[in-house]
């Protein structure tokens, strides 16, 4: 599930130092659960995104353990702090051991 | 029989106890729990679930929990084939202990969110979701 895999951030451009600021992320995916079954009858195997992590300057905002049950194109929302102008990077891990990545820079102002 | 004001106190502290507790969710579901708080007492309170209360989809329901002061939150469907949802870990930049995903329930359930605060204690909220069709594919 190397193709087609693409992330999208959502996070502003600008913000004051200190502020609290809400970012959504979002990436294509199939999210593979391992329940389905294709027309044989034989298992689908499980292929899903298993961890997503942002940084803020190399500091953790938020780490999240994904499983099965987490819904195709996996979606996420949550609030950062921002102390400093700097850059958010955003790593998604998937099972073949695939890394994608994107990252987003905030400016103070 | 007589009893004695201890006796008395204690029957009356266990018979609150029992009322209290939380009704069975499925063992697999108890096992993630045991995992993620160790075996500590978890306490009702503290948390916020938000989930529908009827999701036409079981595809995708969105899902939203927030825990101020929590370290970690794990968030479990009792009734799937693998009752692990997703933990959130938060890090010493986030702004507030909530966050917002979209998950899939195999049928009608109980959304459950455990959260661990910053002092090691434990808290706990549950929501039932009502699904028409279900996730997980069949």
């Amino acid at each position: 599930m190397a193709d087609g895999v693409k992330p999208r951030v959502k996070a502003p451009k600008k913000a004051a130092a200190g502020e609290v600021v809400t970012i959504k992320c979002l990436i294509s995916h199939n999210m593979e659960s391992g329940q389905r079954k294709d027309s044989d009858g034989n298992k689908i195997p499980r292929s899903i995104i298993n961890r997503f992590t942002c940084d803020f300057n190399g500091k953790s905002v938020i780490d999240v353990t994904m499983e099965p049950a987490i819904s195709t194109n996996p979606y996420f929302q949550f609030e950062a702090t921002v102390p400093e102008a700097g850059e958010f990077k955003f790593t998604w891990y998937d099972d073949d051991g695939s890394v994608y990545e994107d990252s987003k820079k905030v400016a103070i102002g | 029989m007589d009893f004695s004001r201890r006796e008395t106190l204690a029957l009356g502290l266990g018979a609150a106890a029992l009322t209290i507790l939380p009704f069975r969710v499925n063992a697999a579901a108890d096992d993630a729990i045991a995992a993620f708080t160790g075996g500590a007492a978890v306490a009702d309170g503290g948390v916020t679930l938000g989930a529908p209360e009827i999701a036409e989809n079981g595809n995708t329901v969105p899902i939203d929990v927030s825990a101020e002061g929590a370290v970690s939150i794990m968030l479990l469907a009792a009734g799937n084939p693998t009752p692990g949802v997703a933990t959130y870990n938060f890090g010493e930049l986030s702004g507030t202990q909530s966050a917002s995903t979209r998950i899939r329930l195999a049928g009608t359930q109980d959304v459950i969110a455990i959260a661990k605060m910053a002092d090691g204690s434990f808290a706990k909220a549950q929501q039932t979701v009502k699904v028409t069709i279900g996730g997980c594919g069949g």
